[in-house]
């Protein structure tokens, strides 16, 4: 369905007439940059530094990290989400069963999963889980940033309502930083392939310096945040 | 609450803003803080000169074609099923709003922190049709919910409260009964706003940045409240200065990477979300109806003329926390909800000289506020334009005409500048006392004379002047 579009017209000639040219009628080429420094962060680190990066970086933004390998995930996962205690809530997500995680499917801890056809419930579900768990599809290393796309299957909620946040973060989603992900955005729409209605960039819970400039962490999001890095993933 | 705040006229807000040794003290410690985490961040990148190029090239480039970007963002996001509303006047839009609004029934209203709504009044409009309208960033809540206390800061607008003044609003407003420890007062209000989250029928943010390319838009906080302003309510009503756009996804993470390290000193903030139109078929949440509405109120004025740089602004505050007159006056002096360097050159710009003439003299030309800007405002070049426009106007300057020479090293100061200095001198020695005794303090005059002979445009950089300044002990 298209939306409707009010009052244009008069508005932007108001700005071609400020600007003391006619309207633009043709397309506008974006120049070529003449600085681009973002290209120029971490240029040609390997995958190891970026994850030492991370590392570093999860100490400034109050997240707990855990690297392990798809052998142990399981074992790390089920640990971190006992310590947080509470019901788990994910999007529904083949990944889970590829890396071994019967232990969330097969009803050994309390587990639901984003269901769109029960509409507004999920919101309820995601109210009562203890933890909201997601696969970051990629992860800049410089500011310690998951990044989810929402679609039916993984709600923009998942990663909100519930008070701690576990990250799965395959090793080889790690980039240097946004920039990647801004190009790989761009790269997708251009394709023909349109972006996710909701990109979330997270790093690290939520938090407030709003009173008197003290860190209050954990204020409309999570309190806690967990990442749990996959290194032969 | 509109643009403007408060009715008193410039002296008596400076007054008043003086007179509050509280506010004096948070402002020098927030600065402090706030201006050393952006330089900090800054410093980390090793070329920020380099960013901060890129950012002006950026922004320079989408006010040259402001018009062809906002017809792109507009017709992408009409195909995505999202409806745009284009708005002249703060009156266009609130109008518009308010019919959105009564056509879905609607009655409860939850916001993010939109520094444009404030400027269009957008919430007293939805309050008198009938709306109870909820803020829902945490400085913004405690504001609303202290009968409406206009915001001080443009990042940090509870930034003149102390805890103790948090907690006695909140046990008189909402019933609240434990401790002045901001972690049980964010644990408060997390509760109430959590239940206003839920029972919304109508979520409305601003914008920090939209793209053109695809019709998206990007919101930048810390608690993450513009997340549950966009995922949860039916209706999602997103508010943008006309001016708030770039191309594509690649110039937008430039200007948001601009945008933490200069606000907050942070790489990124905790949430980044790019919100595409309304929610697809078959999701779950976030929007049904989407809404965007982009407002003018005065800012194509600008474009053309010699101010037309202002309108590069990303709204980080840098300036603020960089500015020695903001320092020492606060936030609600500047009489309007655009405080510091900012606001005393876009207030008069979007709110006319009439009222507005004495604000391009709150600055000391220092240019501190012009080295911080991460997209390269000449804001002191813009406040002298500002006063050579309002003599040539007036025939005179309002304040001093002295006061102008006087900051380039020509003449005798300002009276009434001096005799704030004076005002000044009991409140500006208490950040110095430690237990009973004054350790170190400055001579009665110091912080006037810090003013007075604040070093010439260029002649330090600000990095350096930050930190002699911190050793100094000025406040």
């Amino acid at each position: 369905m298209t939306g409707s579009i009010t009052n244009r017209e008069k508005f932007l000639n108001q700005i071609s007439s400020q600007l003391g040219r006619q309207p633009i009628t043709g397309k506008v080429e974006r120049p070529v940059w003449r600085f681009q420094p973002q290209k120029e962060v971490l240029k040609n680190a390997s995958q190891d530094e970026l994850l030492t990066i991370l590392k570093d970086q999860c100490l400034n933004i109050h997240t707990s990290l855990y690297i392990t390998d798809k052998n142990n995930l399981s074992a790390v996962l089920k640990n971190e989400i006992e310590a947080y205690g509470g019901s788990v809530l994910a999007g529904k997500d083949n990944r889970f069963k590829e890396w071994g995680l019967d232990f969330l499917l097969n009803s050994e801890i309390e587990f639901e999963e984003w269901d769109y056809t029960q509409g507004r419930e999920n919101i309820l579900r995601a109210e009562r889980a203890g933890i909201g768990l997601v696969v970051s599809e990629l992860t800049l290393a410089e500011s310690g940033t998951i990044v989810l796309y929402a679609d039916k299957d993984k709600g923009r909620m998942v990663s909100f309502l519930p008070e701690n946040l576990i990250a799965l973060i395959p090793k080889s989603s790690l980039v240097p930083r946004m920039t990647q992900a801004a190009e790989q955005m761009r790269s997708e729409h251009l394709k023909g392939n349109q972006v996710s209605s909701c990109v979330q960039f997270i790093t690290g819970p939520s938090n407030s310096a709003d009173i008197e400039l003290n860190l209050v962490v954990g204020v409309h999001g999570p309190v806690r945040a967990t990442y749990i890095v996959i290194n032969d993933l | 609450m509109p643009m403007k705040i408060g009715s008193n006229d410039f002296k008596d807000r400076v007054e008043e803003g003086i007179n509050d040794s509280f506010m004096r003290k948070a402002v020098a410690g927030a600065q402090e803080r706030m201006g050393s985490r952006r330089q900090d961040a800054a410093d980390q990148l090793g070329n920020w000169e380099d960013w901060r190029s890129h950012g002006e090239e950026i922004r320079q480039h989408v006010l040259e074609h402001l018009d062809y970007y906002l017809k792109e963002l507009s017709d992408n996001i009409a195909s995505r099923g999202g409806h745009v509303f284009f708005a002249q006047t703060p009156a266009e839009a609130n109008e518009y709003i308010k019919n959105v609004v009564e056509s879905k029934g609607a009655k409860k209203v939850v916001k993010s922190k939109s520094m444009v709504t404030e400027e269009i009044n957008l919430n007293s409009y939805l309050e008198e049709a009938g709306c109870e309208v909820t803020e829902t960033d945490l400085g913004e809540y405690i504001l609303q919910v202290d009968d409406h206390d206009p915001p001080s800061h443009i990042v940090v607008p509870a930034l003149h409260k102390n805890k103790e003044q948090i907690r006695d609003v909140f046990t008189e407003k909402l019933g609240y009964q434990k401790t002045e420890k901001p972690e049980e007062l964010a644990a408060h209000a997390r509760a109430v706003l959590r239940q206003k989250f839920l029972e919304a029928d109508i979520g409305i943010t601003g914008c920090n940045f939209a793209v053109a390319e695809t019709g998206s838009f990007c919101l930048v906080t810390n608690e993450g409240n513009a997340d549950l302003v966009t995922a949860l309510p039916k209706t999602q009503i997103t508010v943008m200065g006309m001016e708030r756009i770039v191309p594509t996804f690649v110039e937008l993470e430039v200007l948001v990477s601009l945008l933490t390290r200069s606000a907050v000193g942070q790489k990124l903030t905790s949430y980044i979300t790019v919100l595409t139109g309304p929610r697809e078929q078959n999701e779950a949440d976030g929007p049904e109806e989407f809404h965007l509405v982009i407002v003018d109120n005065g800012r194509s004025n600008i474009l053309g003329s010699e101010f037309q740089s202002i309108l590069q602004c990303i709204r980080c505050g840098a300036c603020i926390n960089a500015c020695p007159v903001y320092r020492h006056i606060g936030g609600h002096s500047y009489g309007s909800i655009y405080s510091g360097p900012i606001g005393a050159v876009l207030t008069p710009l979007l709110g006319g000289y009439e009222e507005n003439k004495e604000l391009p003299y709150a600055s000391t030309l220092c240019g501190a506020c012009t080295e911080v800007c991460p997209v390269k405002i000449p804001l002191h070049g813009l406040l002298l334009k500002h006063r050579e426009q309002i003599v040539e106007k007036e025939g005179k300057a309002p304040i001093s005409e002295k006061l102008a020479m006087k900051a380039f090293g020509l003449g005798a100061a300002s009276p009434f500048l001096y005799k704030l200095g004076t005002k000044m001198a009991p409140t500006a020695m208490n950040p110095f006392v430690s237990g009973n005794t004054i350790s170190k303090g400055p001579g009665p005059l110091k912080a006037w004379t810090e003013i007075r002979e604040f070093p010439a445009p260029h002649k330090e950089r600000f990095r350096d002047w930050f930190k002699n300044r911190e050793k100094d002990g000025d406040a």
